[in-house]
């Protein structure tokens, strides 16, 4: 494994004749954290990546290794990684001579196109032809292809994206471990609650332009804590918590009292002797906040 | 050079880990050893006169009967290495594999370069497997009728080495036009509709419209033949002038060289999203 290194991106732009892509973007990437990079449908997270990679040609500014752009690594398969969202195999291929076609042009050993795919647990599967693939073996092939160079960044566009949940668990271990052993690792997705388990940091863009940088507990700025709370004699609850001054609305599932903590609520019904069936804190403050960073239904 | 030699190895598993290569070869093989072996037949019947009255419809003086069956192999089979070039050019956009190729070596002209000079040996080889398909069905037939077929003579050996050559430039073309027309549907339309229809109308014309002329030998089918030296289009066509098979050579060779910067310029260095 080579030593994750910082990403950097410099003022990053790109038009697309009259789409304005991606927008002035500067912030930085850190090794041995496992950074979200976050955004609606159409913020510009996979032409930023593309950008990173040397797919796409910036308008201005620069996206680099610790200062060193993609094509002019010595060495770009051992150095990154990367597994971008399209699919993009030959259908009449099989998932290790995919993987052997492109070792071969890094001039990476072909066992390590082995090793790749009995990684992410394709093994019994390398000698069949990917077109037959479900969605969720195409991500693992791309995922594969990504550990080909046994890389210290990864980068990753919607990796999760078509996984059940068994795979999702998984590649969020997965990536926490990466991470751990020092690498780089950057991971888009448009939903929040689909890496909140695993990042440590956040980027967050909308419409091209940053909106939010930071490490993944700054992004709980609202602070608004609820609790959902039921008992057989929902009526005699609902008064208890009035009277305690708290705001209680009613919804199918339950009670939902606002600005409380589990503990208080608990407290309250056992003063009042109500039996409960149901008691727990909702913590909806990251998702609120992130929605209300990128803005109602998004940049589309 | 060390690089070069890895984008080569790379090139050459993308092309045999994928069946077209052998299916293409297949269908060319058994097209060219049908049309050979046919032709030879009649044309052999004629000479020795096995076919009663044909004697108006045998090859005119100068056309061997041997040489003129071989080149089936190119005359005929030239289309095929053009679609293979094409078809594997074209495969890395329609298949959006141009993402992990400039992924696993950023160098995109490198990687033009391997993909051009990796067809241009499959084209030799096809050129083997269609002299093969010509002459082993077209030596047969013409052997059956008490000929020689002649597979050592100086005209022979010249045609093979030759048609090696021309079918090896062709596949280049073909990875050219693939470049260039990067959409797999319209490349091979264009195939299909300028080696089937157009060059043939084109080198009719040019044979009987003055100003046109001049510009004829320059055809890449014309220019094929040249480096040939030997075509049922030649006999028919009603000849008009013929490059020296050297100058064909260059001319073909021109024309993939035109094709492939002008397609590294147009689609190779476009952002892949
Ligand atoms: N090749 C292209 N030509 C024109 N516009 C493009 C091209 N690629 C992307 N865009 C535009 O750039 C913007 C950003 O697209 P991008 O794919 O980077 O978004 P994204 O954040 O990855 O979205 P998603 O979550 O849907 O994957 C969009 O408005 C898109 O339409
Ligand atoms: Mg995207």
């Amino acid at each position: 494994m080579t030593a994750g290194v910082p990403l950097h991106f410099n003022a990053l732009s790109k038009r697309f004749g009259d789409v304005a892509a991606v927008k002035d973007l500067t912030f930085t990437v850190e090794p041995g954290r496992v950074t979200g990079f976050l955004g609606p449908n159409g913020a510009g997270k996979t032409t930023t990546m593309r950008m990173l990679l040397g797919l796409v040609t910036p308008t201005a500014g620069t996206a680099t290794f610790d200062g060193i752009a993609y094509r002019d690594l010595p060495s770009p398969m051992t150095t990154v990684g990367a597994a971008l969202e399209a699919a993009s195999f030959h259908p009449g291929r099989s998932a290790f001579n995919h993987l052997a076609v492109y070792a071969r042009a890094a001039a990476i050993p072909l066992e390590a196109a082995r090793v790749a795919l009995e990684r992410v647990g394709l093994a019994e599967y390398g000698s069949r032809r990917v077109g037959g693939y479900s969605l969720g073996m195409r991500q693992r092939l791309g995922l594969a292809f990504a550990l080909l160079g046994d890389p210290g960044v990864l980068v990753l566009d919607e990796p999760v994206n078509g996984l059940d949940p068994e795979g999702i668990k998984w590649t969020r271990g997965f990536l926490r471990h990466m991470a751990d052993e020092g690498r780089t690792v950057m991971v888009s997705s448009h939903l929040l609650s689909e890496v909140a388990q695993s990042v440590d940091e956040v980027v967050v863009i909308t419409h091209g332009e940053l909106a939010h940088t930071g490490p993944l507990s700054s992004l709980d700025m609202t602070e608004t804590r609820e609790v959902l709370v039921d008992g057989p004699d929902r009526g005699s609850l609902q008064n208890a918590l009035t009277e305690a001054g708290y705001l209680v609305s009613e919804l199918r599932s339950g009670l939902l009292v606002s600005g409380a903590e589990a503990s208080d609520v608990g407290h309250v019904a056992f003063a009042a002797g109500v039996e409960l069936s149901a008691l727990s804190q909702k913590r909806s403050g990251l998702e609120d906040s992130f929605l209300a960073l990128v803005g109602e239904g998004g940049s589309l | 050079m060390k690089n070069l030699s890895s984008a080569l190895a790379s090139e050459v598993a993308k092309l045999v880990s994928v069946r077209l290569w052998w299916v293409l070869a297949l269908i060319m093989v058994g097209y060219v050893a049908v049309v050979a072996g046919g032709l030879a037949t009649v044309f052999a019947g004629i000479e020795t006169g096995k076919i009663p009255g044909g004697e108006a419809h045998g090859l005119p003086p100068g056309f061997p009967l041997t040489t003129t069956v071989y080149s089936f192999a190119t005359s005929i089979g030239y289309v095929f290495p053009v679609l293979l070039g094409a078809l594997a050019a074209t495969a890395e956009f329609r298949y959006q594999t141009l993402t992990p190729t400039f992924l696993a070596d950023p160098r995109r002209g490198r990687v033009l370069v391997a993909k051009s000079l990796t067809l241009t040996g499959f084209g030799a080889a096809y050129g083997v497997i269609a002299l093969v398909g010509s002459m082993a069905a077209g030596g047969l037939a013409i052997a059956l009728f008490g000929l020689d077929p002649a597979f050592l003579s100086d005209e022979v050996l010249t045609l093979i080495w030759r048609s090696i050559i021309v079918m090896a430039l062709w596949a280049a073309i073909g990875v050219g036009l693939g470049v260039l027309v990067p959409s797999q549907v319209a490349a091979i339309v264009i195939v299909l509709a300028f080696t089937q229809f157009v060059e043939p109308l084109l080198r009719t014309a040019a044979g009987f419209i003055d100003w046109l002329e001049p510009y004829g030998k320059f055809l890449p089918g014309s220019a094929s033949d040249a480096l040939v030296g030997s075509s049922v289009f030649t006999i028919m066509g009603g000849s008009t002038a013929q490059l020296e098979w050297w100058q064909g050579g260059l001319v073909l060779l021109g024309y993939a060289v035109l094709a492939t910067v002008g397609g590294f310029f147009t689609s190779w260095r476009r952002d892949v999203t």
